[in-house]
């Protein structure tokens, strides 16, 4: 055969060696080569003896060690908690063609734009001030009227959302001036929407940014919007929620319903745009106009009571709206929604959802087994977490160790109740204010079956041996997860599938070894 | 018209959206390169425009993101709020040996996370308090380095004095870091502030820190790999080779380094940096203080291997020289096979890149190796003399910009079409929807290791991946 029929690339032979045997980190450094040149470079570390290591590692493991960590009171390690501009950013990104504006150092911006791409896989565009020395004596002035008009000028938004850094904030910048010089001297239009928020990184965390920024584009978009009537529509904001597969459920249920809804701050496509080959630089469904309009809606329903209480209070104060807190997670938190939306609309709960009830309850008396009685180790933010607890102490797990980083004493009392009403609760302590280093602690001393949290719970998994189910916030090392629900009865079967399928996992890996562990090896479960 | 004026008109082009003022500035940044032009034609480690979207980051990312963080038995404080070290909490994948929490640190996250009552009643105290507690809880550690957020330099706090009152008390190095992100216009002052660092808080003492091997005697092969991260392991394959050579390496600074292996750095004969921009400084210190001399090498494809080895050992004797033939030799078979295969697959394949500081020249060499031709190149970060450096790495034509916004970068790409985009994560998506194929440059898209003839392998193999790849080819529908 001369002619070449199939268009393969030939492999060429090199020193016997098979050319389809690249290896990569996973592989290569696990050859004698490698190892050999680790144990030779030992020599010039001048590292502690394997001896005392492990038997360092050993004490981190116990009583007395919990004890010194949880003593200190300087030091935070591993925190579960970024600062405010990220979640300033992430709101401002779900309205329509508006182009979210750090005020202050530049780092911070590439550092916000690598975190939610990071997560999200997917771009996100947001421009920075670019501060240095001269602004920290003189102030940002003229960087914010620069910044202004080169990002207007060059992006095109409808809406520019401004938060400050913590350097901006602690040189004391005006913001709102300065947004109004910008605009006297024409470096942006005079009806430009330009909502700005303090978001100082050493107050709170990404949620009170999400809610200082939140708080500022309403009142911003619905200035002089109040009307004699309302429009009939409820408006809902899910907060700090990094599925958008959330917002598409919610979008679809209120469609089953047939309520006429504004999403505040829908980001669903932001975070998960198509590729068509084209991109698309804006991609926050949440129009200006019907922002503008909510201010004259029956009601606004928040999700997250923990990350919007001043944008909560400030609907209900200034524009003496109803509001609501639901936690649609899990069947009774789903219920509980579903039946006040039914009353307050006067619109009954779609079959279709009473069918999904039926199926989600179904999917979990079929596994229930598997998941009673384990005791759970969690973390994130307040609200998450709450929603997280409600739905495995209706499943009969037991929340043992829950970690808030960023808490408040309000969600502490609301955690404390609802393990004290379950019997299922009556191991869980609530442990505010605490990092991850401190749950490490925890899991040696008091170890649990299952820990939920984001990636960066990967290094307890590897520490302590206990199987990690990612939900939260970032997940770095896992694709997709983002795209699904977590949220109504759908978003239940979701978040136990995960649960359930880790667990039944973790017995495969126990169970695997030929001959030894084997035995329980079951083909059936 | 020639490519040379085909592309100087596009760039006119793509500066015409700015503001006047913008534009005056953006134009001196952007350039073709042409034969004459032994510096790029661009200026370089400038302000960045406000509100351009420009990708580079602060001094605080370059110092303990980038040159301190990797230094893996010591543990480095984000002093000041938060998100700093969140948002660079294990980010750059910084490969280490090592029993995290125990004698190494590096995927972990230390801040002093200041609230409200610290900048208004200062950090200092919580800093020296913090410090006791890192003892008491890491025995372990070698050591601390200090790294201020953009708080810590407005409200006048003395990290100085606190690290040395607590070095005293402890016995172990506590090394400030002035590095918030306000100062200086990127990473690249961060990378500068940390090597100062080095010079003013660490080898001063290094006789007294430093722990000898056992029957450690200087020799005349010792050097020191300077400035190579260890991104998914880079640094390993280089160490394998400079041994190979015959050669002794006695630290790695910073990639899978330690405290000891920085002190130990005055002992070796040479030093060897991979990355030139970020570590020049103690180089040229280290060369003025202790008269050792340094050498940049370049790691990337088999060509600038072959080229760095012997480059190298030509500082040696006929030992190393003889030696180094003998690796080339031996590797040049595999290295032949890889090119073989992967150039029929992306051969005349077109590259655009942007990188930080060392990159966009720097595996230029590789690309062209595989047959490749980089159209376009620019560092987020790189100075005067990266530019100069640059010029003998691309060819007449390549569109040169340095410190490239969104916008100029998105523009770039549209008009001049590459095969592939080779950046950085917050770009990488938006290239991807324009359906163009795209490697990640700073974390190698979480495989590795590039360097070496090891990582070369790994280089082609992901080249190919992105670019033959047949999802791409599913992006316009059938009925489109």
């Amino acid at each position: 055969m001369t002619d070449n029929l199939d268009n393969t690339i030939p492999t060429p032979s090199c020193g016997g060696e098979d050319l389809g045997q690249v290896k990569d980190h996973f592989e290569l450094f696990h050859t004698d080569t490698y190892q050999d040149l680790f144990e030779y470079k030992r020599q010039f570390e001048g590292a502690h003896s394997r001896d005392l290591v492990a038997e360092t590692a050993e004490w981190t493991k116990s009583w007395d060690y919990r004890e010194k960590n949880f003593a200190r009171e300087a030091l935070t390690v591993n925190p579960a908690k970024a600062c405010q501009p990220l979640g300033a950013l992430f709101v401002a990104a779900g309205f329509e063609d508006t182009l979210p504006y750090s005020h202050g150092s530049q780092g911070c911006v590439a550092y916000f734009r690598s975190h939610l791409t990071r997560n999200y896989k997917e771009p996100f565009q947001a421009v920075s001030s670019s501060m240095t020395e001269d602004a920290a004596v003189f102030g940002g002035l003229s960087n914010l009227k620069a910044g202004l008009e080169n990002s207007y000028t060059l992006y095109k938004p409808k809406m520019i959302a401004l938060c400050t850094t913590c350097m901006a904030e602690v040189i004391g910048d005006d913001i709102g001036a300065y947004i109004t010089t910008a605009k006297n001297e024409g470096h942006i239009p005079e009806d430009l929407p330009v909502p700005a928020a303090h978001t100082p990184s050493f107050v709170g965390s990404h949620i009170t940014g999400y809610d200082n920024m939140l708080k500022s584009i309403l009142k911003t978009l619905t200035k002089d919007e109040k009307s004699e009537t309302t429009n009939g529509k409820f408006n809902f904001n899910l907060g700090f929620d990094p599925y958008i597969g959330n917002i598409r459920e919610l979008k679809r249920i209120l469609g089953l319903f047939g309520v006429d809804y504004t999403v505040l701050s829908d980001n669903s496509d932001t975070f998960d745009s198509p590729n068509t080959g084209e991109f698309k630089m804006y991609n926050g469904l949440t129009t200006l106009a019907d922002t503008a309009d909510s201010i004259n809606a029956e009601g606004t329903v928040f999700f997250q009571k923990y990350t919007t209480p001043k944008t909560q209070e400030y609907i209900a104060k200034e524009w003496g709206q109803k509001t609501y807190n639901f936690r649609p997670f899990g069947i009774k938190g789903t219920d509980e929604f579903l039946m006040t939306l039914s009353a307050i609309t006067g619109k009954p709960i779609p079959l279709e959802l009473q069918q999904e009830r039926g199926r989600a309850v179904d999917a979990l008396t079929d596994s229930q087994a598997w998941i009673h009685g384990k005791k759970i180790a969690l973390y994130g933010d307040p609200d998450h977490v709450l929603s997280l607890v409600q739905f495995l102490l209706e499943m009969g797990a037991e929340p043992t160790h829950i970690v808030v980083t960023n808490s408040n004493d309000e969600f502490e009392a609301e955690a404390r109740e609802l393990l004290t009403n379950s019997p299922y609760g009556q191991g869980g302590t609530v442990w505010g204010g605490k990092d991850l280093w401190h749950l490490r602690s925890l899991m040696f001393t008091e170890p649990v079956d299952l820990l939920i949290g984001n990636s960066y719970g990967k290094y307890l998994w590897r520490d302590t041996g206990t199987p990690l189910v990612r939900i939260g916030y970032p997940i770095f090392d896992r694709h997709h997860m983002h795209r699904y629900a977590t949220l109504g009865y759908q978003g239940a079967i979701n978040q136990f599938n995960w649960i359930v399928n880790t667990i039944l996992e973790e017995l495969d890996r126990k169970t695997i070894v030929p001959a030894k562990t084997d035995i329980s090896f079951d083909l059936i479960r | 018209m020639t490519t040379v004026e085909d592309r100087k008109a596009l760039i006119d082009e793509v500066l015409e959206a700015y503001p006047d003022k913008a534009k005056k500035l953006r134009a001196k940044h952007i350039s073709v390169q042409e034969a004459e032009k032994a510096d790029c034609g661009v200026k370089s480690n400038k302000k960045s425009v406000p509100g351009v979207m420009t990708t580079r980051g602060c001094a605080y990312a370059g110092a303990k993101g980038v040159v301190w963080g990797p230094v893996k038995d010591m543990i480095h404080i984000s002093h000041g709020p938060v998100g700093c070290g969140y948002y660079s909490w294990s980010g750059r994948r910084n490969y280490y040996i090592g029993t995290t929490g125990v004698d190494t640190f590096g995927t972990m996250q230390f801040t002093s996370d200041f609230q409200e009552r610290d900048i208004v009643f200062g950090g200092d105290k919580k800093l020296a308090k913090l410090i006791d507690e890192l003892g008491e809880l890491f025995p372990l550690s070698q050591g601390t380095t200090i790294e201020s957020e953009c708080p810590v330099g407005l409200i006048g706090d003395d990290i100085e004095a606190v690290a040395r009152a607590k070095a005293k008390e402890t016995g172990k190095p506590v090394i400030p870091v002035r590095c918030e992100g306000f100062r200086g216009v990127s990473q690249s002052l961060g990378h500068h502030i940390a090597n100062d660092t080095v010079r003013d808080w660490v080898l001063p003492k290094a006789d007294e820190y430093r722990k000898l091997p056992d029957g450690f005697e200087p020799g005349p092969y010792d050097v020191n790999i300077i400035g190579d991260y260890n991104i998914g392991g880079d640094a390993w394959p280089s160490r394998l080779l400079l041994e190979e050579i015959g050669l002794r390496v006695i630290s790695q600074f910073s990639g899978d380094g330690t405290f000891n292996e920085v002190v130990m750095t005055p002992l070796a004969k040479l030093n060897l940096i991979h990355c030139y921009r970020s570590m020049n400084y103690i180089c040229r210190f280290m060369e003025e203080k202790y008269g050792i001399g340094w050498l940049e090498y370049n790691f990337f494809g088999p060509t600038q291997i072959a080229k760095s080895l012997r480059k190298i050992a030509a500082q040696f004797d006929e030992t190393i020289q003889a030696k180094a033939e003998e690796v080339i030799a031996k590797y040049q078979p595999r290295m032949d096979a890889i090119v073989d295969k992967y150039r029929a697959r992306l051969e005349g394949k077109k590259v655009m890149m942007m990188v930080g500081g060392l990159r966009p020249r720097h595996v230029v060499p590789a690309f062209t190796d595989l047959g490749m031709d980089v159209i376009g190149t620019g560092y987020e970060f790189g100075h005067g003399d990266d530019y100069k450096r640059t010029a003998e790495y691309v060819n007449e034509g390549t569109v040169i910009y340095d410190d490239v916004s969104g916008y100029e970068f998105e523009e770039f790409a549209k008009e001049l079409k590459p095969d592939l985009i080779a950046a950085g994560i917050k770009e990488k998506y938006v290239f991807q929807k324009m359906a163009l194929p795209f490697r990640q440059m700073h974390s190698w898209d979480y495989s590795g290791p590039y360097h070496g003839y090891d990582g070369f392998e790994v280089f082609a193999r992901d080249m190919d991946m992105a670019i033959n790849n047949p999802t791409w080819g599913l992006i316009n529908p059938p009925w489109a």
